[in-house]
């Protein structure tokens, strides 16, 4: 009995081996993040494989807080962050020096439960600041009555609705709420998780629950990334720009937030909220995928270079299918410097 | 005569005189040595739980150090839970509030119906054909084995609408709008959260109380009947007193389960941090609270998380301590049974 079970043994283990040889081929990438460019990533990946088989990539949401969590603790292979990440962060990186990689662009969009409204409500910044305060508790406030002459809204109270995790798109949200509102920026801040004050406020988990709750809680108000919007058929309202003028996120309105960048640094790292520009839509943001410079596997680095700069110079061209903004050719070349410095193990 | 008593196998009795010149056999052991090893193993297995408690709380007291240390006792009183990285400050206060109310509120709801539906199953349900009964009560078990984020999603879609379509406008028509405990639009709140739980419990509870029904003897009843008690009387005088150890100990069980519950809870409670008086307002609880935030966490907002799951762990051990206690006490009580 013990020369049967010992022969079995043998015999599974030679299979796995058999299987194991047969995967060298197979490199598998492991990333984990923001749920901002979830859907995009979906399709960068599908497309990146459909080029190139036997790169296998996983991109998994759990939004930007545990992405940067992740990548600095070295779990995964790459992270998917809206937010830059703080010195703070940086200096507690396990692995060295991380490099931050723009993706691709997307807009923070209010949306909102109405019934009986069918035209965008307008919302100015302090306006939209006051309601997330908890200021403004009632969608038929002489605040929003006043910029939006001829929309008749109704008596209902309003439900804020925030992000229960730790997010990028909170982060990008409350950067812009930050720069309108001093009172926003010296009672609360931002980040990827604030302190929410507003009496009644609710909390999802993800892009996905904050959408699915708006849609689901009459006269609630939230904020989401322009394609769960789109893709749930949730109204959205307009934002008031730098300018003065009411936009709508759009690839347009978001290309024109970074049409004219001044200042970028090195890393990367930059705010584009409450851009000027005429039409730049005002809570306009581009995502990073965070890496290691320095690469230890040589394989996963390699592909991963690759992947990336196919993201950045061909992948572009997928962007617009989402509703996503393509990111401006004058930050091409430095992502282009970038990926060239990180240095690949042999 | 001799030769013949000699040759006759009489076991293993050495005291009996052995008149044959046999060498005598040596003293057994008292136990052989399989036994032993049997016995040491089994020490070593019912050891592990208590190393594994032990362990937990020394490694989770480790890692809450940092926040021990910021905070102190006045962890348990602060409100205040702003993650920033400027500013940022921790707070159990608002998580404990949730987890009791919501667990309280779950259980006020769960056990008049589980224990009703133990007796109903014993006392009064037919059991014609035979087995009916069994079937039914195995139906019941298999909705404990249901994962919670089926429970979890169920009530989100379907449960959280019809709280706020239907509850909550009927509520306030009787209460009015601004009673302090039923102030409050949302379906997502405390309210729907203490609704899943209870859902989620009913099976334990009812399981384990139709355990402590069926085990009061017959004779009991009958005594009951024989001085001209009616059925419900008969219950309420003979069943529900001898049984009660037993179904307190279901709903303390219960208790115990529906505040360590995590996955339903967080997708219909609404996640709010702050305390409100209304039942139908969002909350947060202490493992919903872990669940959203714990992936994010570093520091001193990581060594607070796992803070609160300290005191998780301790109000659980509290509530359980104290449930077998009560349980002894009324066990000790003349009638009990079970």
């Amino acid at each position: 009995m013990v020369k049967r079970f010992v022969q079995v043994v043998c015999a599974s283990l030679a299979l796995v081996g058999c299987a194991g040889g047969w995967a060298n081929a197979e490199v598998t990438l492991n990333g984990a993040g923001a749920s901002f460019p979830k859907p995009m990533y979906d399709k960068f990946i599908a497309e990146y494989n459909r080029i190139k088989p036997e790169v296998k990539i996983n991109y998994s949401s759990v939004g930007s807080g545990a992405g940067i969590k992740q990548i600095s603790e070295g779990t995964i292979d790459f992270g998917g962050s809206d937010a830059a990440m703080s010195d703070k962060q940086l200096a507690e990186a396990k692995g060295g020096k991380i490099m931050h990689i723009p993706t691709v662009m997307g807009a923070v969009v209010p949306v909102y439960n109405l019934e009986g409204v069918s035209q965008p409500v307008k919302f100015t910044g302090p306006v939209l600041a006051d309601i997330f305060l908890g200021k403004v508790t009632r969608w038929n406030d002489p605040k929003l009555a006043e910029i939006n002459q001829g929309l008749k809204l109704p008596d209902t109270s309003i439900t804020v609705v925030h992000r229960s995790d730790g997010s990028g798109t909170t982060a990008v949200f409350t950067d812009y709420l930050c720069k309108i509102s001093p009172e926003w920026k010296s009672s609360i801040g931002s980040g990827t998780s604030v302190k929410w004050i507003a009496a009644g406020a609710i909390g999802g988990k993800g892009n996905e629950q904050v959408a699915a709750t708006v849609q689901k809680t009459p006269g609630a108000i939230g904020y989401v990334e322009l394609i769960y919007a789109l893709e749930n058929k949730i109204p959205f309202g307009q934002m008031q720009n730098k300018s003065g003028k009411f936009l709508s996120g759009s690839i347009e309105t978001v290309s024109a937030a970074a049409a004219d960048l001044k200042d970028v640094p090195a890393d990367m790292r930059l705010s584009i909220t409450n851009a000027d520009g005429e039409n730049a839509y005002p809570i306009s943001a581009w995502t990073y995928i965070l890496l290691y410079q320095d690469q230890k596997d040589a394989e996963k680095g390699k592909a991963l270079v690759d992947f990336l700069t196919w993201v950045t110079h061909d992948g572009q061209a997928l962007a617009s299918q989402l509703h996503y903004a393509p990111l401006p050719k004058s930050l091409q070349q430095k992502i282009e410097g970038t990926l060239a410095s990180v240095i690949v193990a042999k | 005569m001799t030769e013949a008593i000699a040759g006759m196998n009489l076991g293993t009795n050495d005291s009996a005189p052995n008149l044959a010149a046999r060498p005598r056999p040596r003293p057994r052991r008292r136990t052989n040595r399989g036994d032993r090893i049997f016995t040491w193993l089994l020490r070593t297995a019912s050891l592990i739980p208590i190393l594994l408690m032990a362990l937990f709380l020394v490694v989770l007291a480790i890692g809450a150090m940092p926040s021990i240390k910021a905070y102190g006792l006045g962890f348990l009183a602060s409100t205040e839970w702003d993650p920033t990285e400027d500013h940022e400050a921790y707070g159990a206060l608002p998580f404990i509030y949730g987890t009791l109310i919501s667990s309280l509120f779950g259980l006020a709801i769960a056990a008049p119906v589980g224990i009703g539906v133990a007796t109903f199953l014993n006392e009064v349900f037919p059991d014609r054909p035979r087995g009916l009964r069994g079937t039914v009560a195995f139906l019941i078990e298999i909705l404990a084995t249901i994962p919670s984020i089926v429970y979890g999603v169920w009530a989100f879609f379907m449960m959280v609408p019809w709280v706020e379509h239907t509850i909550i406008p009927a509520t306030h028509a009787i209460f009015g709008k601004n009673f302090f405990l039923f102030a409050g639009q949302r379906g997502l709140s405390l309210f729907s959260g203490g609704l899943v739980l209870a859902v989620m419990i009913l099976p334990m509870i009812v399981s384990i109380s139709l355990d402590a029904i069926r085990s009061v003897p017959a004779s009991y009843r009958e005594a009951a009947l024989g001085l001209g008690a009616t059925r419900f009387e008969m219950i309420r005088m003979a069943v529900w007193p001898a049984a009660r150890s037993g179904l307190m100990g279901a709903c303390i069980l219960a208790l115990g389960r529906a505040m360590g519950e995590t996955m339903a809870i967080t997708m219909v409670i609404g996640n709010s941090n702050q305390i409100q008086w209304s039942l139908f307002a969002p909350s947060n609880t202490i493992a919903s609270t872990i669940a959203s935030q714990f992936g994010e966490a570093s520091g001193l907002m990581a060594a607070s998380l796992i803070e609160l799951a300290l005191v998780l762990f301790v109000m659980t051990l509290l509530v359980n301590t104290t449930a077998r206690l009560i349980i002894r006490h009324l066990s000790a009580q003349k009638g009990a049974i079970v």
